[in-house]
């Protein structure tokens, strides 16, 4: 039984196999790095804000009460309901010009930096993948893509998100393209830099010489072998995007006014800045705390499963 | 030597010449008709037809991209439908107060971000190696007004040092115009600190561990010599670069930056001509920035040439 034949000397050696080192997983180290574990659990607390928010002492962040205006954080009002009755609520952040809870509309603004930070990060990996493999592998489109991308990196990114959503009807969808494109340059250079040097690869000119179809060696070659540093260039496109979301609402210029949104809440909160400061500190800190963990949780998965990027940062 | 110069500068021409066809395309290529998106939904079929008429929409593409491109080899950006004037003239006086905030920003930014990235590879693991890159994980993620209302908040309105907002001309005394640009160009410089300091601190790294370190040190030089004299001196390039680099990041934060000041330079008139719909400012701001990017990027490579004695092309 060829089974049994290597488990007999294993047997024997049973005292040194303690003192072999066996190389964790990648989940084991990743889950074993500090940076990871902190960032990880901080984007789960934050999944399950947003998830739970109708349940965390929220009202519907959309009502609104004109007796219980500019309140500080912690009074007692009243609040009326979308059924036209009054109900007793208290206001954890105080509450704005209009009447509406800052605590109920900060908790569902991690709805929406959590859904525009992901979907920018996954279209931006996803088109620059797409980018990044044809100017990686397709010799004749190398060139005039790159021009093209090189030419998209001149302008300040903010400047292009600001410019498309103008042009477009201000909406989640558009938000989320305007705030990826911009970022697609940069993981298509990455990608097409990996694509260079693994199409030099043996296996790669194995699979070549044995007539696999382009895409097949694109996809199923080339591809998997650039799945870590996309996974932490990711990570860190999810942050910029929930900042640069911010940024667009609070500029007045994002997302529309009526959604509750970090930066929406602090635009109507700045015009009384100097007498309620909470209007703007409560979503700030949210959003700091936000890009934080995400840019903490990216760190450590660059560190885990990109160790040359890791070095060259 | 020259030819290098010549071939250097020549570079910037494609780049500079895809960013002005994407900015063009910008308008052209966005679903619907322009002239109605840039008169706006309550405007009357009579100024969508000035508009059209203006933009020479009935045109093909190529030969509505030939005139712009003309006039804009000329030095005319068009004239913007709300200031009512040319947007040469317009950015010609918004330029003083952009110019002054980003000038002291960089000036704050390299004082205080290169000697601590210094120090920090010198002391490598000590307390302010860790603070540092802290504090740089943080400057990435504390949005730009986040920080800027809490600035205000604190040394203007709580501890009155400062003036909360607004700014004054340098030729109406510098003192008032100093006041006025502490908060905003500090509340700026964080981020690119956070930047800078991350790249010098592994530049600086990177030289410590070299021969030549070692020999310095040898020889009995004062290690305040070993430090600037040969590790600064040879991280210079990356330094520099990143200092290039960083300038988009500057320019987003300048948008954001003088809207919470209330500053009236160039970001306060790109997020006003976004608001009023202004197309033609609002591609000439941008081409104005991408411009100035490609051009501060071109000069830091020059620089090179002055830091770097053995890069000679």
């Amino acid at each position: 039984m060829h089974a049994d034949a290597p488990a007999a000397p294993a047997a024997d050696l049973s005292t040194e196999a303690a003192n072999v080192y066996v190389r964790p997983t990648v989940w084991q180290r990743l889950a074993r790095h500090w940076a990871v574990r902190i960032g990880g659990a901080a984007m789960l607390l934050l999944t399950l804000v947003a998830l739970a928010a109708p349940v965390l002492g929220t009202v519907d962040p959309t009502l609104f009460d004109p007796g219980s205006r500019d309140l500080l954080p912690g009074a007692t009002g009243e609040i009326t309901t979308l059924e036209g009755e009054s109900v007793k609520h208290t206001f954890l952040m105080g509450s704005d010009s209009f009447g509406r809870d800052i605590h109920s509309r900060v908790l569902y603004g991690t709805r929406v930096s959590l859904i525009v930070g992901i979907a920018c990060a996954l279209l931006a990996v996803l088109l620059g993948v797409v980018a990044g493999l044809s100017a990686g592998y397709l010799r004749w489109l190398d060139m005039p893509l790159m021009r093209v991308m090189d030419g998209v990196m001149a302008i300040p990114g903010i400047l292009i998100a600001i410019a498309l959503v103008a042009l477009w009807k201000a909406s989640l969808l558009t938000v989320i393209v305007a705030i990826a494109i911009p970022e697609i340059p940069r993981v298509t250079r990455l990608v097409r830099s990996l694509v260079l040097s693994i199409r030099e690869e043996p296996y790669v000119e194995a699979a070549v010489s044995l007539g696999t179809p382009t895409l097949k060696i694109m996809f199923g070659h080339i591809l998997p072998n650039t799945v870590a540093p996309l996974i932490v260039q990711g990570t860190y496109i999810c942050a910029s995007a929930i900042l640069t979301e911010a940024i667009l609402s609070f500029l007045g210029v994002g997302l529309p006014t009526d959604m509750p949104t970090w930066g929406n809440i602090m635009a109507e909160g700045r015009v009384q800045f100097q007498q309620f400061p909470h209007n703007v500190f409560f979503p700030g800190i949210f959003l700091a705390v936000t890009v934080l963990a995400v840019n903490i949780l990216g760190d450590g998965l660059r560190d885990v499963l990109d160790p040359k990027m890791a070095k060259r940062a | 030597m020259l030819s290098f110069l010549v071939k250097r500068i020549l570079a910037t021409v494609p780049v500079l010449l895809i960013v002005a066809v994407l900015v063009f395309l910008l308008l052209r290529l966005t679903p619907g008709d322009p002239a109605t998106i840039i008169a706006g939904d309550a405007a009357s079929p009579e100024n969508v037809a000035k508009i059209r008429e203006n933009l020479g929409l009935s045109k093909p593409l190529l030969v509505q991209f030939g005139i712009w491109f003309g006039n804009l080899m000329a030095g005319d950006l068009g004239e913007s439908y709300f200031f009512k004037m040319k947007v040469s003239t317009l950015i010609g006086q918004r330029i003083e107060p952009t110019l002054a905030l980003s000038f002291c920003t960089i000036v704050i930014a390299v004082l205080v971000a290169v000697p601590l990235g210094v120090i920090a590879a010198w002391k490598q693991g000590g307390w302010l190696d860790r603070a540092l890159m802290g504090f740089s994980v943080m400057g990435f993620s504390v949005p730009v007004f986040v920080l800027g209302y809490l600035l205000i908040w604190l040394v203007s309105l709580k501890l009155a040092l400062l003036p909360v907002q607004g700014y004054q001309r340098i030729a109406d005394g510098f003192g008032p115009f100093i006041r006025h640009l502490i908060l905003p160009s500090i509340t700026l410089s964080v981020i690119y600190i956070a930047l800078i300091a991350r790249v010098t601190r592994a530049a600086v790294q990177d030289v410590l561990s070299e021969d030549y370190i070692r020999t310095a040190r040898a020889k009995g030089l004062p290690e305040v010599r070993v430090l600037v004299g040969h590790a600064l001196a040879n991280a210079a390039v990356p330094i520099l670069t990143v200092i290039g680099i960083g300038i988009a990041l500057l320019i987003g934060g300048v948008v954001v930056t003088e809207s919470v000041y209330g500053i009236p330079g160039l970001g306060r008139l790109t997020v006003d001509a976004v608001l009023a719909r202004d197309f033609p400012t609002i591609q000439g701001v941008i081409l104005f920035f991408s411009f100035v990017y490609v051009l501060i990027n071109l000069l830091v490579d020059l620089s090179y040439l002055v830091f770097d004695p053995r890069i000679r092309y």
